[in-house]
């Protein structure tokens, strides 16, 4: 589904949106799988297909690891995008969300990427490497495949915001705090302040992540705008339960719905 | 479309957001004081009374008899203050740093050098310096990882990924991101996102400059030939900038082929790579075919990188300068024969660009001359060739 609708869909219910980050392939695809359908069915709406990237520098250790981890299980970007195909089969509803480092498009060929996402059914990508500056990189082909290209913000952004917020496709991906991705025990962002620049330029729906490590972070933070993002958290959970993850994953996304859903 | 600092389509800003308005804020202050007269003085003071420049160029007269063809000469960035070619642009990233109200400073290093001479710096002007070194590469250069910390850095020792140069670099952009608002990334080669990679090879182009100016003064013409090795390629740059629009002198670069270039031992980026968007840059890069970074080796820990300046890819693009590959036992063997021949031990990544000069110097005229940048010097890897050479030291 399109990103602005699911994001529609929940704000017609009076509710917010929940997207979650996997990184793809680690413990095999059928274990990402099974963790992508154990987190639709507890209720997310929005799933970041994450692809792992031998340099990952926007990312804590969490993810670094991981990524490390999928990589050398033989996780491949085609892999991946077959893995996506099938499960684009049985799941119509959810978005699909491709986050992956701009060198992983530019190398495998940016036309053939955005016709594989048409193929896959993937909705949008972030590229955390990719600023407002350099998007030219692939905004003509993800346009011309009618694939959202996700812009981030952040609390460092300050008069970039209007001009990011501006041209933002799909939802845009406010960022909680400085630093890489990762669980944080608090915040230090003036989030009044932060969200309200946000939302004098935003036309699109709005989505904050980075750091938010459980139920009671994602339920505070989802008061200030349309969406959480939860990433880290649920990759730890399955670098901690391999195999057995999706269980534990949908008790956690679960959670997570149930404390936004309040 | 017009986008800043490009070299044809290499170079560009592909880094994360959250930094972008520092990149932005540098690259305003760097635009301001490039060309401010008292920025410049202050950093010529500092070169000159601090840094002990300029390096002498120094004829190499037993090394021109023994190879029977054109003659030598040395630009002795190995006697710089901290012993190599590095301090250049860190003072003048300090000054920067200075004049932007930031009062602590992180780096990468490879070899060292870098981090030494940041940390030097760094003491000087009172500020507080992290420097980021891959695990493997604290080991092999341990001499100057305590050396960062008898200057009052501290030396993070990074253990993710390949444990060298670009996870350390990985790390420290990490590092940036997290303290954007007090911190100045002092990178330590012509590469990363603009404005570095113009800045960093302004801060060197002192260089070529001091040599063009020498060899007129000593051979009364250009020379035919410039021999710099290549990691990143700030001394490489530094050395080529000024003689760039001298179409008369050979501009040669010299890789780390490892162990062989067939291999998957060697870090030669331009005979190797392919084009790829990687620390902020887009570049030439080894890297497989899903754009993951390959691991790379050299002996030589400051030419242990899988990318190359943009500048470096371009002007190879364009023929402009050429770049050879040197292996682990040919750069060994080059470590050696300065230092018997002219009692002179250079860096192990300088004596990669002593091998490819070698190799030339002989096939040309007597009345021709090449200039070596001898950008280090090689205390630091006596350890490493012995222990290259089967030799045990009781050093550990």
């Amino acid at each position: 589904m399109k990103i602005r609708e699911t994001f529609e869909k929940r704000m017609k219910k009076g509710q917010k949106t929940l997207i979650t980050y996997i990184v793809s392939g680690d413990y095999g695809y059928e274990t990402t799988k099974e963790n992508i359908r154990a987190m639709v069915r507890a209720g997310a709406d929005i799933i970041e297909i994450g692809v792992p990237f031998s340099d990952p520098i926007a990312e804590g250790v969490v993810i670094q690891e991981a990524s490390q981890h999928s990589l050398a299980g033989g996780t491949t970007l085609a892999g991946i995008f077959n893995m996506v195909k099938e499960l684009r089969q049985e799941i119509k509803e959810t978005s699909f969300v491709m986050m992956l480092y701009l060198n992983t498009i530019y190398r495998f060929g940016t036309e053939r990427f955005f016709d594989l996402c048409n193929e896959c059914g993937i909705n949008g990508v972030i590229v955390p490497d990719m600023p407002f500056e350099e998007k030219d990189e692939i905004q003509g082909a993800a346009t011309a495949h009618g694939v959202d290209n996700v812009s981030l913000v952040t609390p460092t952004s300050h008069d970039r915001i209007a001009a990011i917020a501006k041209e933002a496709e799909g939802f845009l991906y406010c960022v909680s705090s400085i630093g890489v991705t990762g669980t944080r025990s608090k915040f230090t962002t003036d989030f009044d302040a932060f969200f309200d620049i946000i939302k004098k330029s935003a036309q699109i729906p709005c989505a904050v992540g980075f750091g938010i490590s459980g139920p009671e972070q994602a339920k505070m933070m989802s008061q200030y705008c349309d969406g959480v993002i939860v990433g880290s958290a649920i990759v730890k959970l399955i670098s901690q339960y391999g195999e057995e993850s999706p269980e534990k994953v949908y008790e956690f996304t679960k959670s997570l719905r149930d404390a936004i859903d309040k | 479309m017009n986008k800043i600092g490009r070299f044809g389509e290499y170079g560009g800003q592909y880094v994360p957001e959250i930094v972008m308005n520092a990149v932005n804020e540098l690259n305003e202050a760097y635009e301001k004081y490039k060309n401010d007269p008292e920025f410049l003085e202050e950093l010529h003071k500092y070169y000159k009374e601090y840094a002990n420049r300029p390096s002498l160029l120094y004829y190499a007269e037993k090394m021109t008899k023994e190879l029977g063809g054109a003659k030598v000469y040395l630009k002795r960035e190995d006697l710089n203050h901290t012993g190599a070619h590095k301090i250049n642009n860190v003072l003048g990233q300090i000054l920067l740093a200075k004049r932007m109200g930031k009062k602590r400073i992180i780096a990468e290093t490879g070899a060292g050098q870098h981090g030494v001479a940041t940390a030097t710096v760094a003491a000087l002007f009172d500020m507080e310096c992290v420097v980021y070194m891959g695990a493997e590469d604290v080991e092999r250069q341990s001499l100057n990882a305590y050396r960062m910390e008898l200057l009052g850095a501290k030396v993070v020792a990074v253990q993710s990924g390949t444990r060298t140069l670009k996870d350390a670099i990985n790390e420290a952009m990490r590092d940036w991101a997290t303290n954007i608002e007090t911190t100045f990334y002092c990178i330590g080669s012509v590469m990363g996102p603009h404005p570095y990679p113009m800045m960093v090879r302004d801060f060197q182009k002192v260089i070529s400059e001091e040599t063009k100016q020498q060899m007129k003064e000593q051979e009364g013409k250009l020379p035919d030939c410039v021999v710099a090795c290549v990691g990143g390629g700030s001394n490489a740059m530094g050395a080529f900038y000024d003689f760039i629009q001298d179409k008369s002198v050979r501009l040669i670069g010299a890789e780390a082929a490892g162990r062989g270039v067939d291999t998957l031992d060697h870090a030669a980026t331009i005979a190797k790579g392919t084009k790829g968007i990687f620390h902020g840059m887009k570049s030439l890069f080894l890297q497989n075919e899903e754009g993951q970074i390959d691991p790379v080796y050299s002996i030589s820990a400051g030419l242990d990188y899988p990318g190359i300046g943009p500048e470096h890819a371009y002007l190879h693009e364009i023929g402009r300068a050429e770049y050879v590959s040197i292996t682990d036992e040919q750069a060994v063997t080059a470590f050696e024969y300065l230092s018997r021949t002219e009692g002179i031990i250079p860096a192990i990544e300088s004596s990669h660009a002593v091998a490819a000069a070698m190799e030339i110097i002989p096939k040309m005229s007597k009345d021709q001359s090449v200039v070596i940048c001898l950008s280090g010097r090689g205390d630091k890897d006596v350890y490493q060739v012995a222990r290259y050479r089967g030799v045990e030291l009781d050093e550990n």
